[in-house]
């Protein structure tokens, strides 16, 4: 099974949540794919075994073929390409790795080379197994490093994915293909504007989900009264404790610093389960 | 007239509370809203909206089956693995290259522009705002982004403003660069924590990489008095000017509950640090 962590609003806590989870489970994997800004490893503190550079295809173009006849600018969708009078400019950084300029020109004069735009780090604490992408500073795009981490997915364990916060690419690529995602959201006007995006964004996916309240005693009752008319399931409240929030700031997760929360955790899978 | 955007790395830190607050108090500016994708701060500045505009960008391919003749080359092609064996697109997974509609036999795929999202002008009670709304499940968000900002700053021109407030997105992917290009100052609101170290620490280097100057804003300081310091030393070890502390204050919260800046709220502590950092920002940048 897949589950992923996803939010709409950022810092409701998601790494928490994917965290303590999986930590509280068996025979488990987890993926963060928040590859912008990766936090779960410092709650997990895997064992790095293997680093894998990932990296997009991008074109070279061999200047002693080309024609300059302007064919990959007029089918590059993303102005990456601009042939000039005798020279064809590359702006990689825009490329999409699409493939169709290399594979169009009527010269052959564009070949595919490798760019790197992060790297995919393969680890585990124990039996925990732990896979996460780190995307390089500057780099816009990070759907590509995504796809990267996902491919390590192991289908034999239960599957945790942290996911980034927000509602477009990044996110969709992170859930996408998972039977089951959990919203983690507080119970504010920021967190429950957010959680209805996010509640969007997974029917449209047609993933099953619920809903985990953070910070359970701060804000208001409006994401309740939100969950009870859209007939949403909460999985799991959890109260602001000054514990909480200081064991989070050092790395610690929740359920070594609380243990009685691992049966909490345990019981949400069940729920998610059934 | 000088740009500024709040950004952090790590979401949830505060920067929609920090740049509502600076709304408040700043002379003279207008504000942009660049968290596209989860928009937030017209929740705090309860915006009257007098433009809509569409935004239409990127493509999505659509298969007509009568022209179809199911020869599978679009399949081979695509590395987004966007069509089913039965030649449907899925326009979630499709990233508009339209290299499957140049190699069609038939000419039977065709470009379709997307709706992506829209953007708006507003009033609102402290001046303009410029915010959107990205489509659920869109790309181009940092193309969004750029509408939002070119608008801004053209507004500011016209108005002759002082400042353009900018309260920007988690992360540090597309809708973050787009939103650092031409910006005077970067205000990097973090919490005291390792995760919020770290990211601080991955969205500033992304900030000076795009040679935007960048100042440091501890935001909840007293949840981790000693993560405050660690990350106070890290300003000093890497030559950013820390701004300030502000304490974990409840009436945060309540502000945010009844739509107000915190500024506009009952006095606190948190109220007072931030006027505080904002009278140095006034100070240094104009």
């Amino acid at each position: 099974m897949i589950i992923a962590v996803a939010s709409g609003k950022g810092g409701t806590g998601k790494t928490t949540i994917a965290t303590n989870l999986a930590l509280s489970l068996k025979n488990v994997q987890l993926l963060d794919c928040d590859v912008e800004e990766p936090n779960s490893h410092i709650f997990i503190k895997p064992e790095i075994k293997t680093k894998v550079p990932s990296h997009i295809p991008v074109p070279e173009v061999d200047l002693g073929r080309c024609t300059f006849c302007g064919k990959c600018q007029e089918v590059c969708e993303y102005n990456a390409m601009a042939v000039l009078k005798d020279n064809v400019l590359v702006f990689s950084e825009l490329c999409h790795g699409c493939g169709a300029c290399s594979f169009l020109c009527p010269q052959k004069a564009i070949k595919e080379v490798k760019r790197e735009i992060g790297v995919v780090e393969i680890g585990a604490n124990g039996d925990l197994q732990f896979v996460h992408g780190r995307l390089n500073i500057g780099e816009a795009m990070s759907p590509p490093l995504i796809r990267a981490v996902k491919e390590y997915i192991n289908p034999s364990k239960t599957v945790i994915i942290d996911a980034p916060p927000g509602t477009s690419c990044p996110v969709i690529e992170s859930i996408k293909g998972s039977d089951f995602c959990i919203l983690v959201t507080e119970p504010t006007p920021f967190g429950l504007n957010d959680l209805v995006l996010a509640v969007e964004v997974l029917r449209k996916l047609k993933i099953p989900f619920g809903v985990v309240i953070n910070r359970s005693d701060l804000g208001n009752k409006d994401t309740y009264a939100y969950c009870k008319k859209e007939k949403i399931r909460i999985l799991m409240e959890i109260p602001f404790k000054k514990e909480i929030a200081m064991a989070y700031s050092k790395g610690v997760p929740i359920v070594e610093e609380l243990k009685e929360y691992k049966k909490e955790f345990t019981k949400m899978y069940e729920k998610i389960k059934s | 007239m000088k740009q500024i955007v709040v950004i952090s790395g790590k979401g949830g830190t505060g920067k929609t509370i920090t740049t509502g607050a600076f709304a408040a108090l700043a002379k003279n500016k207008v504000m942009a809203d660049c968290d596209v994708d989860a928009a937030d701060l017209h929740l705090l500045l309860s915006p009257d909206i007098k433009e809509r505009h569409e935004f239409k960008s990127g493509k999505s391919a659509v298969i007509d089956k009568k022209l179809c003749v199911r020869c599978g080359k679009c399949i081979s092609i695509c590395r987004f693995d966007a069509i089913s064996e039965d030649f449907v697109v899925d326009p979630v997974s499709c990233e508009g290259c339209a290299f499957c509609s140049h190699i069609c036999p038939n000419g039977s795929i065709k470009m379709k522009e997307n709706m992506a999202g829209e953007w708006f002008l507003s009033d609102t009670r402290f001046g303009p705002l410029v915010h959107a709304k990205l489509g659920i499940a869109e790309e181009n968000s940092g193309k969004l982004v750029a509408s939002v900002r070119k608008k801004a700053k053209e507004l500011a021109e016209k108005n002759k403003a002082d400042w353009v407030i900018i309260d920007g997105a988690p992360g540090i992917g597309c809708p973050v660069i787009a939103s650092l290009s031409g910006i005077d100052c970067a205000i990097v609101v973090t919490e005291p924590t390792i995760s919020g170290l770290h990211d601080a620490d991955r969205v500033i280097r992304v900030a000076r990489h795009f040679s935007v100057p960048v100042k440091l804003i501890i935001n909840k300081y007293d949840l981790n008095p000693d993560m405050t310091m660690e990350i106070e030393k890290y300003c000093g070890d890497n030559n950013i000017q820390a701004l300030g502390r502000i304490g974990f204050d409840k009436s945060i919260v309540d502000a945010m509950v009844n739509a107000r800046t915190i500024i506009e709220h009952k006095d606190s502590k948190a109220k007072e640090e931030i006027i505080t950092i904002w009278s140095k920002i006034e100070k240094e940048l104009s």
